[in-house]
């Protein structure tokens, strides 16, 4: 356990200062600070809707292109640049010699990547929030005070978080397997583009295929669309779907073969 | 002893690259690894640190078990394999302080290794725009940093400059002498070898070709005097009748086993004397490529 935490300690010092790092920050606060003044500055057009519409057409923003391809990407992204620096340095071959189990130094890395997708999708969660009701104060015409939508936008990141798992540790493999950049970027975005597609007509078997589940998960809310009063709708989402399932069982299958992988696996 | 391997041997594919490789690194000593490039150092040496899985035979380090209790050896070894492994977007400081960090040492003991290295000056500089030689000390800076009981450096000495090749010889004599560390070094020049280390293992094609002491070692690689004169043969012949032995004739030069300063002198003035105008007299070391010669034919 110290191992895995003098680890997981080294991961943030080596990458505080690199772009993997900065992206997973910067990222969400340009994105809802672009939609922030977009907002602002088409508050009259926008004033005429209701609260509820605002916020939904504010978080379903970023939540559409979060589901298609953001994630998924910054999740190639992420893998391939918590593993890349040590390519880069051609250090694995220390990592590997020092008096830290082969498991906590595989086991640290991942966790450190599933670490930056957790700040990422919790940051794009509090900006949403934040930005929101700094709307509903310095633009008091857009009615962004009038409705709420924390518990949703809560469950939806959380199911979103869970979604990625699965290529997150496909990804997490092949960055560590591959040492350019083409291999695991090209098959992650292929296999993303692929997803999107087979999430979005629709077909049955979907939920098999990780890299649609984002995609999935953002459908998801759509479909849960409904309430009683028409000003007011609740939405809903359902957490623990076929689609989390498959993605847990992967992301705990790959994460175990990788270790088997990283122990059979000359240093180079 | 504090390695000891039996039998050690290791594939790639089909073919061997270590052949029943039996090394016995004594305690207190500095074992220079020799061989040519290619001959199977690099991989010898991540063996011994488990980075490659031994294909049969054992190792044995601080009279342990490799395999079975790796965590515990790995703590008492530093290590520099091949090109130093360095975070280039990372200060040389940065870089200690993140090994510190992983091997629970103090930031004092990072302070007391930039000033060992020589890298005070040059420690906010990121380590990617350091010169060769300034990566390779802030390496041995890394291997060094926990203190370790065994130091295992694969040519650390590549890419320093001669001040720099002295520096690091000179530390690594005062980590055996005063501090009572071991040191296995590769290198693939016998000369560096023949001035630091106290034993000696000799490595091609994947096989162990001599091992033993640096007395041992000097017993078979015999000083040579070399001599440029302008007509060889005659000149060869005139030595061979005066009772000496004549171990190489070529267009420009001659060579004969050294024996003594004084009688290297009674070579040029004969020579001399007898309208054999010498050019050049000098005391030489046999090449590697000829002792190993010299090693596989009395094998």
């Amino acid at each position: 356990m110290k191992g895995f935490i003098l680890s997981f300690r080294s991961e943030f010092y080596k990458t505080r200062k690199t772009a993997a790092f900065w992206s997973s920050i910067i990222l969400p606060l340009i994105i809802c600070l672009l939609l922030f003044v977009g907002f602002f500055s088409h508050s009259d057009n926008l004033s005429k809707q209701p609260g509820a519409a605002l916020w939904f057409q504010f978080a379903g923003a970023i939540l559409g292109v979060m589901g298609s391809l953001l994630l998924p990407m910054l999740i190639v992204f992420i893998a391939y640049s918590v593993n890349n620096i040590e390519h880069k340095a051609e250090t694995w071959k220390t990592l590997f010699t020092l008096p830290i189990s082969k498991f906590s130094v595989y086991a640290a890395k991942y966790l450190y990547a599933l670490f930056l997708v957790i700040v990422c999708l919790s940051l794009f969660l509090l900006f949403t929030l934040g930005f929101g009701n700094l709307l509903a104060v310095v633009k008091p015409s857009l009615k962004f005070n009038e409705y709420h939508m924390e518990s949703f936008l809560v469950q939806i990141y959380f199911k979103l978080l869970l979604s990625s798992l699965g290529i997150l540790s496909i990804q997490f493999l092949l960055s560590l397997l591959f040492r350019d950049f083409l291999k695991p970027m090209g098959l992650g975005f292929a296999a993303t583009i692929v997803g999107v597609i087979l999430a979005g007509t629709g077909w049955q078997y979907a939920y098999l295929y990780p890299y649609s589940h984002a995609m999935l998960t953002v459908k998801s809310m759509h479909e849960a669309k409904g309430g009683n009063a028409p000003a007011m709708p609740q939405f809903a989402v359902d957490l623990f779907t076929k689609d989390i399932a498959v993605s847990l069982a992967v992301a705990a299958g790959v994460f175990i073969i990788g270790y088997f992988i990283v122990l059979k696996k000359s240093v180079k | 002893m504090v390695i000891d391997t039996q039998g050690l041997s290791f594939n790639f594919g089909n073919q061997p690259v270590v052949n029943a490789l039996s090394l016995q690194v004594p305690e207190g000593s500095i074992y220079g690894f020799l061989g040519p490039n290619g001959a199977g150092k690099t991989t010898t040496i991540k063996l011994l640190l488990n980075l490659l899985k031994t294909d049969r035979g054992s190792i044995r380090i601080f009279g342990k078990e490799l395999q079975s209790n790796r965590i515990a050896i790995l703590s008492e070894i530093g290590s520099l394999i091949e090109q130093p492994a360095i975070y280039s977007h990372l200060t040389g400081k940065e870089n200690l302080l993140n090994r510190a960090l992983l091997l629970q040492v103090s930031e004092k003991r990072v302070n007391e290794i930039l000033e060992l290295v020589q890298l005070k000056n040059a420690e906010n500089k990121k380590a990617g725009k350091y010169s060769l030689g300034m990566k390779q000390r802030l390496g041995i800076g890394l291997a060094l940093l926990s203190d370790p009981k065994l130091l295992i450096l694969d040519e650390p000495t590549n890419g320093l400059d001669p001040n720099g090749i002295i520096e690091i010889r000179e530390l690594l004599i005062r980590l055996v002498s005063q501090h009572h560390k071991t040191v296995f070094v590769s290198s693939h020049l016998l000369s560096e070898i023949e001035r630091m280390a106290t034993h000696v293992g000799i490595i091609d094609h994947g096989e162990l070709l001599f091992q033993g002491s640096i007395a041992d070692l000097q017993a078979i690689s015999q000083p040579q005097v070399y001599i440029e004169v302008e007509n060889t043969v005659d000149a060869a012949n005139f030595l061979i009748k005066q009772g000496f032995t004549v171990t190489e004739i070529n267009d420009g030069h001659i060579t004969i086993p050294f024996a003594s300063k004084i009688q290297m002198a009674e070579i040029n003035a004969l020579l001399n004397r007898n309208n054999y105008p010498v050019f050049s007299i000098h005391k030489t070391q046999k090449d590697l490529e000829k002792l190993f010669l010299d090693i596989t034919q009395k094998a």
